[in-house]
C-alpha cells in the first residue's frame, strides 16, 4: 500500500506530464525516498496506482542506476571510476574503502549503515578522484579525509 | 586574456541571485527579443553567429533551429540536455552550479525563439545540489515574472521544468533523453526523424546543450555578427573546455576558439603544463568518446602544423592521425600512465552503460573489455591486439546511436597509436598488474 504521502507526491508528479505513466521514474523515486529501495510489493502498487504493468515498470526501475530494486544501507557511496578519477588515484580510495568498511561493490556494511557501488564520471574531474554519500559530494579525496568524512554519517 | 562571453562575472559574489545577475546585465536578452524582436530574427541571429552544439556534435544551432517542424495544433517543446557523464566532461555543471541564471536565460530567449511554451532542463540525477539551485533561480524568475504568464507584459508565456534523470550515461543522447522524459527506459530511437520533427511525445522538439544555450543571450544582445567575429572559420564563438588529468592546472576555462594548442596546454593562465614535471605522453581531448592521440600529434598534425582549438585543426588527419573536439572534455596523461589499463577503463564504461538494443554494441562492448581485461592482467596473446580492432570495427557504424562508435574509437585509436604498449603486455605477462 501506498502512504498518503506517497500517493500525495505521485499525484503531484503526475499533474505535470500528459499521461499517467509519464511520471513512472519520478513515482518510483519518491517511493525510494521513503522506503530506501522499491521492493517487489512496492513496485506492483506503484504500477497499479499508475495503470501499468509491474513488468512494464520493472524494465524502467531496473534501467536506472539511481533506482535500487535491492535493500541498501542509510548512506549509498557513489564512487566514480571513470577515466580521470582513474589516473588520479582511484584505485588507492576504493581499496581504502572497501578495507574499512569490509564490504565489495554492491554490498551493504553489517550494521545497515553504507552501500557502495561504482559510478560513471561525476562530473568533476578537475577535483579527482570524487565520490558522493547520499548527496553530497566529495572532491580531490584522500584516504586519509576517507576516514573522517565517513564519520559524518551513522 | 581571451574574451569571456559565458564566464565573464563567474565569480562575482552572489552572481547565483537575480538580483547581482541582473545586476551584471542579465536577462538583457530576454527584454530585448520579446519586446523587439520576432521569434524568426531571433533564430536569424543564431544562424548568423555560426553557433555550433556545444554538446559534441558540433551542428550548428541556428540551422536545427530553422528545421523544427511548425505544424498547426500541436506544441513544441525546448528540452536542454544537462545530463552531462561524459568521462572528462563537467564544464556544464560548473555553469549550472555558478551561474544557473546564465541557463534560465538563454532558456526563456531561445524558447521564445521557437515558440515553445513549456520547457525542460533534464539533469542527471546525480547532481541533486545543482538541480536545487536551478529551482531557486527559476522561483525567483517566476516571482520577477521572467517566467509564467505574460513575461515582462511582453503576452509570452513560458513554463519552466527542472526534470532529474535516474542514473543512465546513455540518457544523454537526445532520443534517449526524450524516453526517459516521457518516463520509459533510456532506449536511444532510430534517427531520422530527429527531434526536431519528431521529438517529446511525438511533438517538435529542439534538444539543445547547456553552454550552446546558455551562448544564445550574448548572441542577441550583440548580434550574430559580432559573435561570428571570434574565432576562426566554421569554429565561431567561444567554448567551455574541461581540463583534468596530469596537469598543473585543472579546471573549467572559457576559450577563444582558434586558441592555439600549445598555450592552452603549457600556458600559466590555463592547464600550466603537465604536473610534477613529467613529459606529455597521450590525451583524450573531447570527453571519453574521441580518439585518443599521442601527445606529439596532438600538438602538431602529421604534416607538422601546430594545431589550434577548432573543430577543424582537432580533426585534421582524420581517424588516422587526428581526433575531435567533442564535448572539449580535455584528459591529459603524463609518462607514467599505463594506456591498456585506460582502454580497458573505458571499455568497461562502455560496456555498463550500453541500452542493450543492438548486438553489435551490447556483445562487442562486453567483447572488448574482457580481451582488455585480458591483456591487461598478462593472460593475453598477440592475436588479441587484432581482435580487439576487429570487434571495434564490427561495432563502428552498426548501432542505432553512437554510443557503439564512441566504444569503438578510443579501443581503435590506442592500439593504433600505442601498439607497442599492448605487445609489451604480451611479452611480459609477469609485469603486467596482478
Ligand atoms: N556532452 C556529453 O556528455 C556527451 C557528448 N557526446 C557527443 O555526442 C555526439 C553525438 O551526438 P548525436 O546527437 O548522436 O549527433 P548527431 O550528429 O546525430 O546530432 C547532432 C544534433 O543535430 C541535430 N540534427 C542533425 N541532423 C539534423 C537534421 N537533418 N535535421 C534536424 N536536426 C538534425 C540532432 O537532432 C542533434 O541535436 C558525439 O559527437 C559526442 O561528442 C557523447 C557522449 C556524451
Ligand atoms: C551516448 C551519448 C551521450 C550524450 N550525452 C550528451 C550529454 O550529456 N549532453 C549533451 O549536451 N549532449 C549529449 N549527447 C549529444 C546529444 O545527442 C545531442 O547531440 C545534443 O544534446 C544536442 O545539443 P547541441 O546541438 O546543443 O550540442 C550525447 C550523445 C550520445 C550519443
Ligand atoms: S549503440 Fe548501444 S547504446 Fe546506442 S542504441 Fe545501440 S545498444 Fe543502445
Ligand atoms: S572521472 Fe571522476 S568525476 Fe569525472
Amino acid at each position: 500500500m501506498l502512504t498518503a504521502e506517497e500517493v500525495s507526491q505521485i499525484e503531484h508528479e503526475i499533474s505535470l506530464v500528459p499521461v499517467r505513466k509519464a511520471a513512472g521514474i519520478e513515482a518510483l523515486k519518491i517511493v525510494q525516498q521513503h522506503r530506501g529501495w522499491v521492493s517487489d510489493e512496492s513496485l506492483k502498487d506503484t504500477a497499479a496506482f499508475l495503470g501499468v504493468s509491474a513488468e512494464e515498470l520493472d524494465s524502467v526501475a531496473t534501467f536506472y542506476n539511481l533506482i535500487f530494486r535491492q535493500p541498501v544501507g542509510r548512506h549509498v557511496i557513489l564512487l566514480c571510476d571513470s577515466i580521470s578519477c582513474w589516473v588520479m588515484g582511484y584505485e588507492k580510495i576504493r581499496e581504502h574503502l572497501m578495507q574499512k568498511l569490509g564490504i565489495k561493490y554492491g554490498q551493504t556494511t553489517p550494521d545497515g549503515r553504507f552501500t557502495l557501488l561504482p559510478n560513471v564520471c561525476l562530473g568533476t574531474c578537475d577535483c579527482a578522484p570524487a565520490l558522493m554519500v547520499g548527496p553530497d559530494l566529495y572532491q580531490n579525496v584522500t584516504p586519509e579525509e576517507l576516514d573522517e568524512i565517513l564519520s559524518r554519517y551513522n | 586574456m581571451g574574451l569571456k562571453i559565458l564566464t565573464e562575472h563567474i565569480n562575482v559574489p552572489g552572481i547565483d541571485t537575480l538580483e547581482t545577475y541582473r545586476k551584471m546585465g542579465g536577462y538583457r536578452s530576454v527584454e530585448k527579443a520579446l519586446k523587439t524582436m520576432t521569434p524568426e530574427e531571433v533564430v536569424e541571429e543564431v544562424k548568423k553567429s555560426g553557433l555550433r552544439g556545444r554538446g559534441g556534435a558540433g551542428f550548428p544551432t541556428g540551422l536545427k533551429w530553422s528545421f523544427l517542424a511548425k505544424p498547426e495544433g500541436k506544441p513544441r517543446y525546448l528540452v536542454c540536455n544537462a545530463d552531462e557523464s561524459e568521462p572528462g566532461t563537467f564544464k556544464d555543471r560548473v555553469l549550472m552550479e555558478k551561474i544557473p541564471h546564465a541557463l534560465i536565460e538563454g532558456m526563456i530567449t531561445s524558447s521564445y525563439a521557437l515558440g515553445a511554451r513549456t520547457s525542460y532542463i533534464y539533469i542527471r540525477g546525480e547532481l541533486m545540489f545543482v538541480l536545487r539551485i536551478l529551482e531557486k533561480a527559476i522561483a525567483e524568475c517566476y516571482a520577477a515574472g521572467l517566467l509564467g504568464e505574460n513575461i515582462l507584459g511582453s503576452g509570452y508565456s513560458l513554463d519552466l521544468h527542472v526534470h532529474p534523470g535516474g542514473g543512465a550515461y546513455i540518457c544523454g543522447e537526445e532520443t534517449a533523453l526524450l524516453e526517459s522524459l516521457e518516463g520509459k527506459r533510456g532506449n536511444p530511437r532510430n534517427k531520422p526523424p530527429f527531434p526536431a520533427v519528431w521529438g517529446l511525445y511525438g511533438c517538435p522538439t529542439v534538444v539543445n546543450n547547456v553552454e550552446s544555450i546558455a551562448s544564445v543571450p550574448w548572441i542577441v544582445n550583440n548580434t550574430g555578427d559580432e559573435y561570428a567575429k571570434i574565432g576562426v572559420g566554421r569554429s565561431t564563438g567561444t567554448k567551455l573546455i574541461s581540463a583534468s588529468g596530469h596537469i598543473n592546472n585543472p579546471g573549467v576555462y572559457e576559450i577563444e576558439l582558434g586558441l592555439p594548442v600549445e598555450e592552452f596546454l603549457f600556458s600559466d593562465e590555463y592547464c600550466g603544463g603537465i604536473w610534477k614535471g613529467r613529459k606529455f605522453k597521450a590525451i583524450v581531448a573531447g570527453g571519453s568518446s574521441v580518439p585518443i592521440l599521442t601527445g606529439e600529434l596532438f600538438l602538431k598534425t602529421a604534416e607538422g602544423t601546430p594545431r589550434v582549438m577548432t573543430y577543424e585543426s582537432l580533426s585534421e588527419g582524420g581517424f588516422v592521425s587526428g581526433t575531435m573536439l567533442g564535448s572539449g572534455g580535455f584528459i591529459v596523461m603524463d609518462d607514467t600512465t599505463c594506456i591498456v589499463r585506460n582502454t580497458w577503463n573505458f571499455s568497461r564504461f562502455y560496456h555498463h552503460e550500453s541500452c542493450g538494443q543492438c548486438s553489435p554494441c551490447r556483445e562487442g562492448t562486453g567483447w572488448m573489455e574482457k580481451i582488455l581485461h585480458r591483456l591487461e592482467h598478462g593472460h593475453g596473446n598477440m592475436h588479441d591486439i587484432d581482435l580487439l580492432v576487429n570487434v571495434s570495427k564490427q561495432i563502428e557504424g552498426n548501432t542505432i546511436c553512437p554510443l557503439g562508435d564512441a566504444a569503438a574509437w578510443p579501443v581503435a585509436s590506442a592500439v593504433r597509436h600505442f601498439r607497442d604498449e599492448f605487445e609489451w603486455h604480451v611479452k611480459h605477462p609477469e609485469k603486467a598488474t596482478a
